[in-house]
């Protein structure tokens, strides 16, 4: 939910990072806090239990730039991602503008990320938002582990993509972020499919962690367009 | 537009007769500070005293703290709370909703009492409810209104990310 304030001269959009327990999702905040220059962000809120597990949820806001005069300001959420939370979690959701799903590669957490994708598509559901038609994205996060799954299992797992049906939107279109593959593809059955762009990530270090940034916040500025 | 994303917009006379409600509020209640901050945790406005704390943050706890007492309602079998009190030994605050859309939230001290700002606070919901009502009911641009505002502008937000 979007809101363009004329007053202030402010866009204000609103992205959620989603995933199960553990998979970075603090961690992309974190080092997007300490990177971008102070004058255009402010304060990380962290609602978090003792031992530094999300509670509630953490919240940075940044300024990504100037577009026609009108400021671009970003509210960051994380949700909790341990399926206890999911009250919790849901609410973050209210207003949403875009999505990234931040799954941990290990292959022992194949079944986590699954868990949660399935838990973010049910919970856009009740609210009455449909994931396909909204500025969505995935980062595969923790790619510098041993155990990390291959991106094809992982894109097997999590992003099979959805059935294009409007003739205008079947149509090729390539991957800008990765040289052979393609968000928009006809598969072997005669289907026409999407995939959510996707992006690799160490976010403790921060590799992927602004493109991943870059991509969602381009979707939801190009949505109200 | 994505579906069920419902993006508003307010002009200039709308910030005008907003902040006019709430600064005849703030007056007539001896409050000291008013925002309103929408569901999804976004400032609209703030009026009155100019707030010591980070107003940014604030307004997302507020949001949070709003839609989990939204649940808890629910679970104990009411639709909702319209009203929270929140108590302190010196600074209080009194949170109510508007329109199903933005909370407004009321600062005050120990110039004023709660018995008042809840008497005043009545009329002035009633009243912003009204406006906001106008303001939710223009049509934007995803339901064939006028051009959204970044309509054409594909290259400029292009440039932005290079």
């Amino acid at each position: 939910m979007s809101m363009i304030n004329y007053a202030s001269r402010e866009i204000n959009c609103k992205i959620v990072y989603y995933g199960s327990g553990l998979g970075g999702k603090t961690s992309n905040l974190e080092h997007i806090y300490g990177k971008v220059q102070p004058d255009t962000r402010g304060k990380l809120i962290s609602l978090a239990t003792e031992t530094e597990r999300t509670l509630f949820f953490d919240f940075l806001p940044v300024d990504l730039g100037t577009i026609r005069g009108f400021k671009t300001r970003f509210h960051l959420y994380t949700v909790p991602g341990q399926v206890y939370y999911n009250a919790s979690r849901k609410l973050i959701l209210k207003g949403v503008d875009g999505i990234v799903f931040v799954a941990d590669s290990q292959v022992e957490r194949m079944e986590a990320n699954q868990e949660a994708m399935q838990n973010l598509y049910d919970n856009m559901a009740e609210y009455g938002y449909d994931l396909t038609k909204m500025p969505f994205v995935i980062q595969y996060n923790k790619r510098d582990l041993p155990n990390a799954a291959s991106i094809r299992d992982l894109q097997a797992a999590l992003n099979p993509g959805w059935e294009v049906t409007e003739p205008s939107r079947q149509r090729l279109a390539p991957d800008p972020a990765h040289a052979g593959e393609n968000l928009v593809e006809q598969v072997s059955t005669g289907e026409w499919v999407e995939h959510a762009p996707y992006f690799e990530a160490v976010a403790v270090t921060g590799d992927g962690v602004f493109e991943t940034l870059r991509a969602v916040s381009k979707l939801v500025l190009k949505s109200l367009a | 537009m994505p579906v069920g994303s419902s993006s508003w917009s307010f002009t200039e006379d709308d910030f005008g007769a907003i902040t006019g409600t709430l600064q005849r509020f703030l007056h007539d209640s001896n409050a000291r500070c008013a925002l309103l901050v929408d569901r999804s945790g976004q400032l609209v406005a703030t009026v009155g005293e100019q707030p010591r704390f980070d107003p940014t943050a604030f307004s997302t706890l507020a949001a949070a703290d709003f839609s989990a007492n939204d649940q808890l309602a629910k679970l104990i079998g009411e639709t909702d709370f319209n009203s929270l009190f929140h108590q302190g030994e010196k600074e209080s605050m009194y949170l109510a909703d508007v329109a199903r859309r933005v909370i407004l939230v009321v600062l005050f001290d120990n110039r004023t009492t709660l018995g008042l700002v809840r008497l005043k606070m009545k009329q002035t919901v009633d009243e912003l409810t009204r406006l906001f009502e106008q303001v939710f009911a223009r049509p934007t641009h995803a339901q064939g209104g006028s051009p959204g505002l970044l309509a054409g502008a594909d290259d400029e937000i292009d440039k932005l990310f290079q």
